[in-house]
């Protein structure tokens, strides 16, 4: 399927948003996960099934003022 | 005092446009603060070294949710944040213009509602405007921080009135200037008005010396605050001599 993970179309085989971290190769611990807008919890991951199109942010800390 | 936490530094310092992570490592060592800003961008961006920083540099951490424009926006990143940072501590920015990098002091009201309401400990950036400092406080909102200028533009207190009557306004707020500060001097007169404590970040970041200029903006603040625990002197309009006119021989 294809989703939407920080701006950029990736293909991958689906699952869940934990197997979509995992997939794309993310740090699973030191990044925080929203799909189509909302907060997703790490502890949630596991049980949030992902959709064609879905829209993933994958972020973490960046310097900030 | 902010949310509980008793700070021995008044400065907080952001953490962006540093010339190298080793300035910015030794410029939160030089200023001697206590509590550094952060925000959350997209993974992919070579967030390693920073994170081993935030690690070492003991400091408290205030992520932002800088960049945001909606409420949903905001409380999505403050929510991320605060699971990222294991801190219920956020700095709410909801930006209503573009150019001037404004708070939308409805949205941010709206925001701080929703964040309080789930146990954030809410540091909304706002104007120095009197009901929306109300409106934030109803809210939930246990801190302040009205804008001293733009954000990166290094005015200093453009509104000195406004920001005297937020303080004698709410005596008993943690009141915090965000934003605007270029020079030592602008961070002290903010502590000599009674302000806890400032935030800045540019004008350490882009100075010739980052560290240098740290360390100013760390004594600097305490420079004022103690001024301001020791009563500053009245204004006059006219002169008053100090020395007195008792005893001065007749030379004329």
């Amino acid at each position: 399927m294809r989703v939407d993970v920080n701006g950029r179309t990736e293909s991958v085989r689906g699952g869940t948003l934990a197997d979509l971290i995992d997939e794309l190769g993310f740090d699973a611990d030191s990044v925080a996960t929203a799909l189509d807008g909302v907060f997703v919890p790490r502890a949630d991951r596991a049980a949030i099934p992902m959709r064609d199109g879905a829209k993933v942010e994958v972020l973490s800390p960046m310097q900030g003022g | 005092m902010f949310y509980g936490v008793d700070l021995n530094c008044r400065l907080m310092l952001g953490t962006a446009q540093y010339p190298s992570p080793q300035v910015l490592r030794d410029a939160i060592s030089a200023s001697q603060t206590e509590v550094i800003t952060v925000s959350l961008r997209r993974e992919g961006h070579g967030g390693e070294a920073f994170r081993e920083i935030l690690k070492d540099s003991g400091c408290r951490i205030l992520p932002n949710t800088a960049g945001c424009h909606t409420v949903r926006e905001a409380v999505t990143t403050a929510q991320m944040a605060r699971e990222l940072f294991g801190t219920a501590w956020i700095k709410l920015e909801v930006i209503g213009h573009a150019d001037t990098l404004q708070p939308d002091p409805f949205a941010l009201v709206e925001a701080a509602r929703i964040l309080t309401a789930d146990g954030f400990e809410v540091f909304p950036y706002t104007t120095e405007d009197l009901i929306v400092g109300e409106k934030l406080i109803e809210a939930g909102c246990r801190v302040l921080m009205p804008w001293g200028a733009p954000i990166g533009s290094g005015q200093g207190l453009r509104n000195i009135g406004g920001l005297r009557s937020l303080r004698a306004y709410f005596p008993d707020i943690p009141l915090v200037i965000d934003a605007g500060i270029g020079a030592p001097s602008q961070a002290a007169q903010a502590m000599e008005l009674g302000f806890d404590a400032v935030l800045l970040n540019t004008a350490v970041a882009r100075a010739l010396d980052p560290v240098g200029m740290a360390r100013a903006f760390g004594q600097a603040v305490a420079a004022g605050r103690l001024a301001h625990d020791a009563g500053l002197m009245p204004e006059r309009d006219m002169a008053q001599a100090s020395t007195p006119i008792f005893g001065m021989a007749e030379l004329a």
